[in-house]
């Protein structure tokens, strides 16, 4: 290396300085000419027919433009939103699929289902016109919570989901799970409750459709994770223009978390009708509009069963799952609570059998999809509550029963009984870093100092796996996808040197143009600043499916190096017939091509140079230029893992609950940039942690959102969360170039659990047994005041 | 209509617009300094945080109206001759930003109060910041970058 | 949000005036609580009357033992004033405790006291210290002037100027913030006055009010012992998502403790 900026180094990110001046580009910061602006009327019920529409006062309001209703998309042929998964019953038939429109047809089915769209000349007369859209509903019973959609008579979402189910899914191997139960000594049980969540980056989703006439092509400016998917399923399900006619763009996008991955009404609605209206049109969402639009994440209901034998070796495990679907299957709502949930239910353990079922449930509520984790933290978050317990039942140290069941070094690769095989990991290691980085050994000291303040102290632990870079595309399509998984990158060598690469991927927030900018530095030995990352358009980069599932520098970064290699190669070509040797005595290090053995070289420009100059070249065995693409699709999934550890504080009198130590020890595969690596698992706790103590969406009986706004769903504060100890043991993915693993989910995965049995871990004296998420200081002074009573009985 | 004369970033403006106009649009509609961000709707989120005569105020809970006479400070006013002001720097420095959307509004705030408490403490900086959310960083680099980037306002870097 | 006329008279007399002219009109101060509500156009006002030009509402001043404080002094100003921090710190305390920095720049006295919300701070100290409410045309005690849920004595065309605070012997302000927007789930106000301790309550119910038995226990002996065993009904309380009523009438007593030992 002649830089320091290669993979390893904590360089500051390229992408920084737009943002602190204020000159990001989101899409709300765009402004085209002649734009309109649109505005949804939304439903106010949960469940309801409607029996008439009339945008007569609408259409007459000022500044209105046009108002569109579920006929006219229907009139124009415009396909319902898709779902990307299809998931098989356990008898082998397809799941339900019922159609979505982008505008509701003759039903809603749940509050904030959009009605009409108005177009007018300005924001404010758009939103005013909304109030002038007159529907006449017929108000249905609804089913607001997942528990009462499979209730015996329950109202049917769906006519053609009967007992409201979309799937009813299973894994594994139930005979063998049964034998495994049959002959254990110990059997713990355990109900939970994944609460629902609301994704909340801090960007609202917006979208600006144009149309240009003369061209007959579309623009579509939105907030998205994978342009290139939106593109596709446009162009293949929802607006049915072929690709070359339209193009997708995310340019700076504040934040996603999964929910900025799907297909939304919206973006297909303001790209329909820009073309009808014959001018840009406009659309952001305001934060109340984000809660009852945005697809939502969790929300299960599960009991599960744990087999052990009398040493504490785990025999088999058995689970039941309630999915909440809400109303409408979302672009991958079907994945998240089969292959991306069940299939990591060993975790990190050596489990002999395992039987899962799961039925999915459409419910009058926002649909729920992949938000960050999706699958995985519900997966953790009931083997690491169970695990918790079967210590308690069983009598054995939590931390001596994890270690007794951990996956050992030498069982790698370890085939799970759930389909996954785990190439790597050292799951032994991360679980002592992470008690080091704690100081558990002093732990007894800490809990008897709050003790004196009259504060009860528990430790809570987790130890999780995940599995990230969802592949590979065979695999997974055998499994019901219907999308590709790979990545694709080019990497254009501009003739003095420089370098731009185009990615699949898409960074809104991750810092792709630094990490990306990392791996071409350290490959090509030139500093980061002479290379420019470009994402996030489907007319500047060939194809990709977008960021997602923590798999950007696993699948992306893996293709940017293959097509490296790709230009490595054809520059060793270039240097063989300039330096008159053969390529086979070509090496290429730190920037430089050499003959092995000699003192000839050609620096990396020169070669660039060249490529583009050809006027000294092999032009009869090598074509000019010097850029490559490639597409990688991976062998496997990336399987990140670790131990979260901490320590909470309560207040026996409020019930209040503080996280005071948060230490974690994770293994995501090589180190592109510690800093930004750092910076991931840092998000992903407070996130955890808002699951653990402060997030849920909540809906009534009647399908009513009842805390859709920031002043009632609890966002984590600066105030709410800690600093974090993190640490890393690095135990490279096997199968990838880079032997990444990925990073960005690992604390929302994590470190739930270790909240939760915290805090039960410091009520336990008190004879509390369970505490659901999130525990709030009601709930904790509750349980504590039920312990007391039961006590005293 | 209104009309409103102010000073954004030491340049005068006299704006044209309804009455009902925050000030929050008047920055990002009719002068299109939209690095002033609207995050929520209900005065929580502080990503469009400014400042107005040198205090933090949330420019979507503010008419344009109220805002005439006045001296307002955006993200965009506070870097000189391209040079990043010390808490921009020090955010970078630190990492206190990933999707950037929160981040203007955050070093508003923060360069408030480090102009009240030169020397803010951890505690001091979460409490400080409760009028901000970040969905990104966990906040512990933004902790870091407020009180690095309070050493270098002292320091007049 | 619909469209009004917005005002910017200089003195009280007009901005008066503008009230009486404007069936429809609204007084805006700061503007934290007002702002929200048109936002949400759960109000649709003809006019504005911005009280930010006039000058008087913007003093603090201790007079003996009265704390007088314009309408317009912002929370930020009450939390770091010197003569509140003499006078009544916990005062200086409650108000930096008001919403987040941003609105405390912001946000006035006045302001949130003719806003009412059930859930603000300063209500409890207003009721807990026995402070007058002065007006345009009259003064108002404090219990008489918060009649019910976002409801005050006020007429249509009556601006709150200033509050006097008598100066109390020790005070202390205990807040259990709801976690999400903030304001009070429940708030306690202890203060030691000349007539007595008073004991006011805030969050917990539709208004701010006085707890006769925790008054009367701490009448005897001015300290938490005093409110051991004692317990408050939760019949009239506030009951939602975040705290049901029972929670909150415990939250009153562990609230009221920490108040008691908090006093300086």
């Amino acid at each position: 290396m002649t830089t320091n900026q290669g993979i390893g180094a904590a360089v500051l990110r390229k992408e920084d300085r737009r943002f602190l001046m204020g000159k990001g580009q989101y899409v709300d910061d765009m402004v085209l000419p002649n734009q309109t602006y649109a505005a949804f009327v939304r439903s106010m019920y949960a469940h309801a027919k409607i029996r008439r529409v009339d945008t007569t006062a609408a259409l007459a309001a000022p500044g209105v433009v046009a108002v569109f209703t579920g006929d006219d998309i229907a009139a124009d042929g415009l396909g319902g939103l898709p779902c990307g998964w299809l998931i098989k019953n356990k008898d082998g038939s397809p799941m339900v699929e019922p159609a979505h429109p982008a505008l509701a047809q003759g039903k809603v089915r749940h509050v904030g289902d959009p009605v009409a769209m108005v177009i007018a000349t300005s924001k404010a007369e758009a939103r005013a016109a909304v109030g002038l859209v007159e529907i006449d509903y017929d108000v249905l019973p609804a089913i607001g919570l997942l528990a009462d959609g499979v209730k015996p008579g329950a109202v049917l979402v769906h006519d053609e989901a009967k007992g409201n189910l979309c799937y009813d899914w299973h894994i594994g191997d139930p005979a063998a799970t049964d034998a495994a139960f049959a002959k254990a000594a110990h059997v713990v049980e355990l109900d939970l409750t994944n609460n629902r969540l609301a994704p909340n980056p801090i960007e609202p989703r917006a979208a600006i459709g144009v149309y240009d006439i003369a061209a007959d092509h579309h623009t579509l400016y939105t907030t998205s994770q994978n342009p290139h998917v939106i593109r596709l399923l446009m162009g293949a399900f929802t607006l049915h223009v072929p690709e070359h006619k339209l193009r997708v763009v995310a340019p700076d996008v504040g934040g996603g978390f999964g929910s900025k991955i799907f297909h939304y009404a919206e973006e297909l609605m303001v790209t329909w009708a820009a073309k009808k209206v014959g001018r840009p049109v406009k659309w952001t969402a305001d934060r109340s509009e984000a809660f009852m639009s945005d697809a939502h994440g969790r929300d299960h209901i599960s009991h599960a069963r744990l087999a052990l034998d009398a040493g504490g070796k785990i025999l088999g495990l058995q689970v039941s799952t309630l999915a909440n679907l809400g109303a409408y299957l979302s672009t991958f709502g079907s994945s998240v609570p089969t292959y991306l949930y069940a299939t990591l239910l060993s975790g990190p353990y050596d489990m002999p059998t395992i039987y899962a079922e799961v039925k999915a449930v459409f419910t009058n509520t926002v649909p729920v999809d992949a938000y960050r984790g999706a699958g995985r933290p519900e997966a953790a978050y009931l083997l690491e509550r169970l695990m918790d317990k079967a210590a308690r039942q069983l009598g054995v140290d939590r931390i001596e029963l994890r270690r007794r069941n951990l996956i050992r070094p030498e069982q790698f690769p370890y085939q799970t009984a759930v389909a996954l095989q785990y190439d790597t990991g050292n799951y032994q290691a991360t679980l002592e870093l992470a008690l080091k980085q704690i100081d558990h050994a002093s732990y007894d000291q800490r809990k008897a100092e709050s003790a004196k303040r009259g504060k009860l102290r528990g430790f809570g632990i987790s130890t999780y796996i995940e599995a990230c870079g969802i592949a590979p595309s065979a695999i997974a399509g055998a499994l019901g996808a219907r999308a590709g998984l790979y990545e694709a990158a080019t990497v254009r060598v501009n003739p003095t040197g420089s370098v731009t690469i185009f990615t699949g991927t898409h960074s809104h927030g991750q810092g792709h143009e630094t990490t990306f900018a990392q791996i071409v530095a350290d490959k090509l030995g030139m500093p980061v600043d002479n290379v420019d990352v470009v994402h996030g358009d489907t007319d500047r980069i060939l194809f990709g499916m977008g960021t997602y599932g923590s798999r950007s520098a696993a699948v992306g970064g893996s293709a940017l190096i293959k097509a490296l290699d790709k230009v490595i190669d054809k520059g060793k070509k270039i240097a063989a017939h300039l330096l008159e040797a053969s390529a086979g005595d070509i090496e290429f290090k730190d920037g430089t091509y050499r003959v092995i053995g000699t003192d000839k070289v050609k620096a990396f420009g020169e070669i660039a140079f060249t490529a583009y100059v050809p006027h000294n070249y092999p032009i009869e065995t090598l074509e000019p230029g010097l850029e490559e693409s490639a597409y990688y699709d991976p062998k496997n999934f990336t399987y990140p893992g670790g131990c979260h550890l901490v320590e909470v504080e309560i207040d026996p009198e409020t019930g209040v609950p503080e996280v005071v130590e948060v230490a974690i020890a994770d293994d995501v595969g090589t180190i592109i940039n510690p800093m930004i690596v750092d910076g991931q698992a840092h998000g992903g706790l407070a996130q955890g942690i808002g699951q653990a103590l402060y997030e849920e969406v909540r809906y009534d009986a009647e399908g009513q959102l009842t805390n859709g706004s920031f002043m009632d769903y609890c966002m984590p504060r600066a105030a709410d969360l800690p600093n974090f100890k993190v640490g890393n043991h690095v135990t490279a993915c096997t199968h990838n170039p880079l032997g990444v693993k990925g990073v960005g989910e690992c604390g929302a995965i994590g470190v739930p659990p270790a909240v939760i049995n915290a805090i039960i871990d410091a009520l336990t004296p008190l004879g509390v047994t369970d505490i659901s998420m999130p525990a709030t200081p009601e709930k904790i002074w509750r349980a504590i005041q039920a312990a007391k009573a039961n006590k005293g009985a | 209509m209104a009309t409103i004369k102010l000073k954004v970033n030491r340049q005068a403006h006299t704006i044209e617009c309804a009455s009902t106009t925050l000030l929050v649009e008047a920055l990002r509609d009719h002068l299109r300094l939209t690095g002033t961000h609207v995050g929520c709707d209900t005065s929580q989120c502080g990503a469009c945080t400014v400042h107005v005569d040198g205090k933090s105020v949330k420019s979507c809970t503010m008419l344009a109206a109220e805002a005439d006479g006045t001296e307002v400070t955006t993200i965009e006013g506070l870097a000189t001759g391209g040079e990043l002001h010390p808490m921009q720097a020090a955010f970078r420095e630190h990492h206190g930003l990933q999707c950037g959307f929160c981040t203007p509004g955050m070093i508003m705030s923060a360069t408030d109060l480090c102009k009240r408490v030169p020397d803010p403490s951890e505690h001091e900086v979460r409490h400080w910041l409760e009028g901000n959310l970040c969905r990104c960083t966990g906040y512990h680099n933004i902790v870091k970058a407020v009180r690095a980037g309070a050493a270098g306002m002292r320091g007049g870097k | 949000m619909k469209d009004f006329a917005f005002h910017r008279p200089t003195t009280i007399k007009d901005a008066v005036a503008l009230l009486r002219a404007h069936a429809g009109g609204k007084v805006l101060a700061g503007g934290q609580s007002l702002l929200p509500v048109l936002k949400l156009e759960l109000a649709e006002p003809s006019d504005l009357v911005s009280l930010a030009h006039v000058k008087e509402l913007h003093d603090i001043r201790l007079d003996g033992g009265t704390l007088a404080i314009g309408a317009l002094v912002t929370h930020d100003q009450v939390h770091r004033s010197p003569e509140v921090g003499k006078a009544i710190p916990a005062l200086a305390t409650l108000a930096g405790g008001i919403g987040d920095a941003q609105v405390r720049n912001r946000g006035t006295l006045g302001g949130s006291v003719a806003h009412a919300d059930p859930a603000a701070d300063y209500p409890a100290a207003l009721v807990g210290l026995g402070a007058t409410i002065v007006t345009d045309r009259r003064k108002v005690a404090a219990e008489d002037f918060f009649t019910g849920l976002f409801q005050t004595a006020l007429a249509h065309d009556e601006l709150v100027t200033a509050v006097h605070f008598p100066v109390p012997r020790r005070a202390a302000y205990a807040k259990f913030a709801h976690r999400a927007s903030k304001y009070a789930l429940v708030g306690v106000f202890v203060a030691e006055t000349a007539g007595g301790v008073r004991v006011a309550i805030t969050g917990a119910g539709a208004k701010v009010f006085r707890l006769a038995s925790f008054e009367a226990a701490l009448g005897k002996k001015l300290d938490a012992s005093s409110l051991a065993g004692l317990t408050v009904p939760s019949t009239d309380l506030n009951g939602d998502a975040e705290a049901s009523a029972e929670y909150r009438a415990h939250l009153i007593g562990v609230m009221a403790r920490r108040a008691v030992q908090a006093l300086a």
